[in-house]
Formats: structure tokens, sequence, C-alpha cells
């Protein structure tokens, strides 16, 4: 996009300058990531060190302890990176969701009339905001997690939930025969209230008119899944753990590592997203609650439909950093053996294989990539919440 | 305008300052096969001596060693390193300087101790680390020899009734980070067709934790590393080491493949230390015994021949090397043997004439 013509080609014009200095740039940062690369394999050869991608396709030969996709001790390099990726993109997903959630509603009890509730929200704030993360990630890990009795002796809250030293333990959910058809019901149904809800908002907007779509599509959401449920004999039954020899067996379990990383990740990014929430609201010119109020809003619906939507304008650019944070943040996991990115990829496998230039380029380009993907999502929501011009 | 002038002015010149400066460095990139066969050969003669030439220059030996394991390395109450890997570190720097106090040790993790090797970030590397391969090959590293003969164990609570690695069926096993143990426990059960949970923490501290603490039923690493990993635990007593060597761990020290010089010292002390024992030369007699009438005494401690001339040493370099930490067989005793905590007795690394493994090639 260079906007000068061939006549303006002489240092008065400030196109042409840009572009000489711009070109300079360029040449130099090229000349300098060639030099630092050619020295690097330069040296990598000298010291007959192994180098190139191939690795990846050998076998690894290491088990993981959690794995998401079919792994074992045979699989290659590239699926254990491929396991440790997914170990981090749960943590991140599962703490991005609880962070965001939490720190809406501690935001919103920051600012809450009721002086206990407030207060609370803001001693919560500012003990967890001022705490580092390693320390909380220890915290939950070595002081809550692991003085849970051995599996022998667990505490069980629920029939089937078991609660000990190696994590919880819940009923894995066993299909069989005609699950198929009810997973299609239930998720037709899921459709159909998504609909409903659409064309009530539609015909209210229109007439004025209101219809119960929320009582009407959550009957049809449980009592339809659960009709085909009955017809096809049961299908969908819970397999409860058993005492093994060493620990429980069967049954879903989530490692006391993924519960400590998961936790403190969500609590302290959510003492995060409570202030910038507060200042969103905050933000929200006074007058505007007060002119819903003399609309007869109630105090919910006035935070519902009136502050939050333009607090969102706010929110949402510093919220996407808190979250890209988040992401990153994960990589702490080694700190307590959860077998995350890098636990596994820049951990054991670095190890292995020696090769740390493309270990950590891989590692590296992996949560750039992750933080762009993020940020790509939070701009298209962004763009949708901004202030439109009528 | 003219500010204008005279940035454009200045960041033409300072560009061309360093492309200038950058660009004859970078050797322009050769087709692959012709690098491949005249590159190593110069640069393996350009390499050969700077090592012994740095240290020398720099006045003490880098030695990397573990961040703690009683008998190998392991510092005291007074914060000196002790044990049998920083023994032969104390060797080589009293052969190179005369002065076993000439070492620098970094202790590093399992994961990161190859990185710290590759990047000359130390000279030597002397813990606990077992020959492979592929340590050999691709990582670019000469193995010296073998210090220590060790296998994989495992440790579990007497409490748990197990006597047999067949049982662990089902087990979870707490281990460190990047190393050959993981390996290891992998192809044991899947040979014996177990299933097993593998918790791998990068210090051996928290490895050591999570086991005492029964986040895992079974703690694995090398038997010598369990025996001194056990000293360490509330309550040594209520553990068991289970019968079974699942693997096998030739431990040595190790530098990077490409300084032969510096591979023959490092190789070459570890033998005088083993050729010591089996003749006989001691810490306390080594001065007496350069007066012995056994020519092989009089090779290796320097009075006849010079064969420390062939890697760069002085004459006496082998006699001081014994006078610093005494033969192989006084390392050991001293350090890991039966009389120490550990209790370990010679077996695989008894002298070849003792029905062990140690054997060295002569000095001649």
């Amino acid at each position: 996009m260079w906007s000068f013509s061939r006549a303006s080609i002489s240092w008065t014009n400030p196109g042409f300058r840009a572009f000489v200095y711009q070109a300079i740039s360029l040449v130099l940062v090229v000349t300098l990531f060639w030099f630092f690369i050619s020295t690097a394999h330069e040296n990598l050869q000298r010291l007959h060190i192994a180098t190139g991608f191939g690795f990846l396709e050998n076998t690894a030969g290491f088990g993981i302890i959690q794995t998401l996709v079919p792994y074992s001790e045979e699989s290659s390099y590239g699926q254990a990176f491929l396991v440790g990726l997914l170990n981090t993109l749960v943590v991140a997903g599962v703490g991005i969701f609880f962070a965001t959630v939490l720190g809406f509603i501690i935001g919103i009890a920051r600012l809450s009339s009721n002086w206990l509730i407030a207060k609370l929200a803001m001693v919560y704030i500012e003990v967890l905001r001022n705490i580092p993360l390693l320390l909380q990630l220890f915290f939950w890990y070595f002081a809550i997690l692991r003085p849970l009795p051995k599996p022998i002796d667990s505490i069980t809250p629920l029939p089937g939930v078991y609660l000990n030293n190696r994590g919880i333990v819940l009923p894995q959910p066993v299909m069989d025969g005609s699950a198929g058809a009810f997973f299609l019901v239930l998720f037709l149904a899921l459709c159909f209230a998504y609909g409903l809800h659409r064309w009530a908002l539609k015909r209210r907007l229109a007439t004025g008119h209101t219809f119960p779509a929320l009582p009407v599509g959550a009957a049809v959401v449980v009592i339809l899944p659960l009709l085909v449920w009955l017809i096809g004999g049961a299908p969908l039954h819970l397999e409860f753990a058993e005492h093994g020899r060493f620990d429980l067996t069967g049954g879903m379990r989530l490692l006391p590592e993924f519960i400590a990383l998961t936790l403190g990740l969500a609590l302290y990014t959510a003492a995060f997203i409570a202030e910038i929430v507060r200042a969103g609201i905050l933000s929200v010119s006074k007058g505007q609650t007060e002119a819903a109020y003399a609309l007869g809003l109630k105090p919910g619906q006035t935070l519902r439909f009136v502050v939050i939507p333009q607090s969102m304008r706010l929110i949402i650019p510093p919220l996407t950093s808190q979250l890209l944070n988040l992401t990153k943040n994960s990589s702490l996991a080694v700190a307590i053996g959860y077998p995350d990115l890098v636990a596994v990829f820049s951990g054991t496998v670095l190890n292995q294989t020696g090769q740390a230039i493309e270990v950590i380029s891989i590692t590296m380009a992996v949560y750039l990539v992750l933080s762009l993907i993020t940020s790509f999502l939070m701009n298209i929501y962004n763009a949708r919440a901004a202030l439109r011009e009528r | 305008m003219n500010n204008r002038y005279i940035a454009l002015i200045v960041g033409v010149f300072l560009g061309a300052i360093v492309t200038y400066l950058l660009v004859p460095n970078a050797p322009p990139p050769a087709p692959v096969d012709q690098a491949a066969e005249t590159a190593p050969a110069e640069t393996l003669r350009d390499a050969a001596g700077l090592t012994l030439k740095a240290v020398k220059e720099r006045g003490y030996l880098q030695c990397g060693v573990t961040q703690g394991l009683p008998g190998f390395s392991n510092p005291d109450d007074k914060g000196n390193w002790k044990g049998m890997d920083v023994d032969y570190c104390r060797a080589v720097a009293a052969a190179i300087f005369g002065d076993d106090t000439k070492v620098k040790y970094r202790p590093l993790s399992a994961k990161d101790r190859f990185t710290a090797l590759q990047s000359g970030e130390i000279d030597i590397l002397s813990r606990i680390t077992t020959w492979t391969m592929s340590r050999d090959t691709s990582l670019g590293f000469n193995f010296a020899g073998i210090i220590y003969y060790d296998g994989q164990g495992f440790m579990v609570r007497k409490s748990s009734g197990i006597t047999s690695a067949m049982q662990l069926d089902g087990a979870t096993i707490c281990t460190q980070t990047g190393t050959t143990t993981e390996l290891n426990l992998a192809d044991f059960f899947r040979t014996m067709g177990m299933k097993y949970d593998v918790l791998a923490y990068e210090k051996n501290d928290e490895v050591s934790a999570a086991y005492d603490q029964g986040r895992c039923d079974a703690y694995t690493t090398d038997a010598s590393g369990l025996y001194a990993e056990r000293l360490k635990l509330k309550n040594p007593a209520d553990h068991i080491i289970l019968p079974e060597i699942i693997s096998k761990e030739p431990l040595g020290p190790l530098v990077r493949q490409g300084d032969p010089q510096w591979e023959d010292i490092a190789r070459w002390t570890l033998n005088v230390l083993i050729n010591a024992e089996e003749l006989g030369v001691t810490q306390a007699n080594v001065e007496q015994m350069k007066s012995s009438d056994n020519p092989e005494i009089k090779r290796m401690l320097g009075s006849e021949g010079a064969y420390g001339d062939g890697i760069g040493l002085g004459k006496e370099w082998a006699a001081q090397a014994i006078a610093a930490t005494g033969n192989y067989g006084e390392i050991f005793e001293r350090n890991i043997g039966v009389n120490t905590p550990l209790g370990i007795t010679r077996g695989l690394n008894a002298l070849w004439k003792n029905g062990g493994l140690q054997y060295a090639p002569p000095i001649r």
C-alpha cells in the first residue's frame, strides 16, 4: 500500500521516506534472522546434534497419565504432542469457562448494595489477586488435595462418588444399543427449544405478546428424550467404580493435578475478571440506570438489559487478555506434575530427543496460535458488542 | 526537514554497519551433501583442545551434578558437594590443575542436564546418567566410561504386602521426568502385559514427597537412587525395595562430541581411578608408589614415560587425581559402600578380578 507516484520519488515526499525506512528495517530483520538460523544450523552440525522434524514420527515409548486421545507407549512423539496439547486445551477451556462465570458473579457482587456481599467479594479479589499463582497452585495441590485419604478410605459424599488422594472418581455413563436414538432426539429437542425461543422473541418485539418459551422448551428437552430412553429400554446406565488392588478401578476420574490446576487458574483469573467487570459496569452512566427504573424495570432487568450490554464494550478487550493469560499460565502445570504440553513435549520429549530448538519452536508456535485464535474469536464478539451508530 | 535527513542518513549508516558485521560471519548456505563431507573433519580438528584451553583460562572446571542425591552428589551441612559423581569431578580437576577444589558444581534436573551440556554451560556432566545409544549418537555426546553399573528397581510400602514387581498390575507409579526410567517402566509393563499409571515430576524431591504421601503406590528409579531416596523418607524402615531389576543402567560421565582431547581426559581419568585400585595405588601410598618397581604403576604415575602429554596434561596428572580422591574402590566405599548409610555392596561394580565388571584398559 505504498501511496506515492513515480513522479514523487524524492526525500521531500513522506510516503517515499516511509517506504525507504521500512525497506531498510525489513532487510535488517531478515538478515538478523538468517544470521541466527544459519549460525544455529552450523553449530548444531558441528556438535553432531540431530536436526529436523523427523523425530515426530519416532516411537515415544513413555506413558502419560491422562490421555484424551488413544495413546500408548508405542505411539509416536507426534501423538504425544497431541496428547499434551489436548491436556493443555482442556485445562484452558474449563478454566476459561469457570473464570468467566465466577468473575462476572463476583464483579457484580462487588457492587451489590448488600454490605456483606460487597465486602466478601472485595476480600476475595484482594486476596486471590495478590498472591502469586504458583503459590496458589501449590496450596491447592499440596495443602488441600494431597492430604485427602488413601483410596481405601475414600470419602463418599454421594453413592458412586469417591474423593481421595488420587482424585475424584465418578460413575461412568455407559451406552449400549439404541443410545444413538436418544442423543438424536436430545439434539432435535435442543434445536426445537432454540427455535421456539427465537420465535417468541420476534413475536414479543413485534406484538408485545409474551410466550412462556423457557418452561415449554425445558419441558420438551427433558420429556421427549426421557420417553425415547424409556421406550428404548434404558440403554444408558452408570458404571460404578470398584475397589481394586491398589486403587479404585472403572468409573471416570479427575486427577488431583488437573483439579488443582483448573481450580487455581480459574479462581486466580476470576479475581482479575471481577475487577474488569466492575470497571465496565461503573463506566455506564448512572442516568441509564435511573432511566431504566423510571421505565419500571426491576433491578435485575436493569442490569441484564441496560447496564451489562453497554458495559460489555469496555469489558471485552481486557477480558480477552485475561483469558490469554489463563491459557499461558496453564504451563505452570509442570510444577505439580500435570501432563500438559510443556511437561510432556518440551519436558520429556525434548529430553529424549535432545532437539531443543525444534521442540521449543513448536511449543512457542502452539501458544502463539492459541492466543491468536482466542483474540480472533473475542474480536468477532467485540465487533458485535461495539457501539452501532444508527 | 533537516532533522529528517539526518535521521535517514544515520539510519542507513547504522544499518550498513550492522549488516557488514553480521553478514561475513554467516557462511553461505552450502549444499547439504557437500557440507556433510567437509565440515565435520575440519571442525573436529578446530575444536580439539579448545575445551581444555577454555577450562585452563577460566581457572576452574564446570561440572553438572544432581540437585541432591545422597552418595552420588549432595551438598553436606557446610555446603560442600560430596559423593561419587562429585569425586570424579574432583579427580578431573586435580588431573588438570593439581588442585581438586577448582571445580564449580552446577545442580541440574534430569530434564535440563543435556541442554546444559550441549550449550556449553558445563564442561562435564557427572550426574548418574545412563549410557544409551541415542544419547551417544543423536544428542551429540560421548560417554567417558561407566562409573557405576546400575539397574532400575521399585520401592513400595511394606504395608502394601507386595513382594515382587509382578504384583504391580494397576498401580500408580511415581518417577522423575526426562529419564530412561520413564521408558524402561513402559517397556516392563508392556512386556508383562500389565497396566499402570505413571506420574512424572520434574524434581527428585517432588517424586519422593508424592510417594511418601501416598499419591502413588510405587517409586521407580535406579536401584542406587532408591537406596539413597529411601533415607530421605519419613520412615525409611516402612519401605522395601523389590528384588526385580528391570533394566541395564550403566551410569557414567559424559562430554560434548567434537573435542577428542577433552573426551580422552574424561575417559582416562576414570580409567586411572579403576587401574589404581587394581594396582593397589591408594590416596595414602601414591607418593611411595612413584618409586615402585612395577612398570605399570611407574607408567601410570609418570615416573616412566610421559603419557599425560598425549592429552595435554603434565606427567603427574594421574598421581594428582589419585592423591585428591583415592582410587575407585576408595571413592566407592567412602560414598556409597557398606559402611555408609546407603550400605551398597560392590556387586557388579567390583573389579573384574573379583567377579565384578569394572575393568579399565591399561596405561601404556
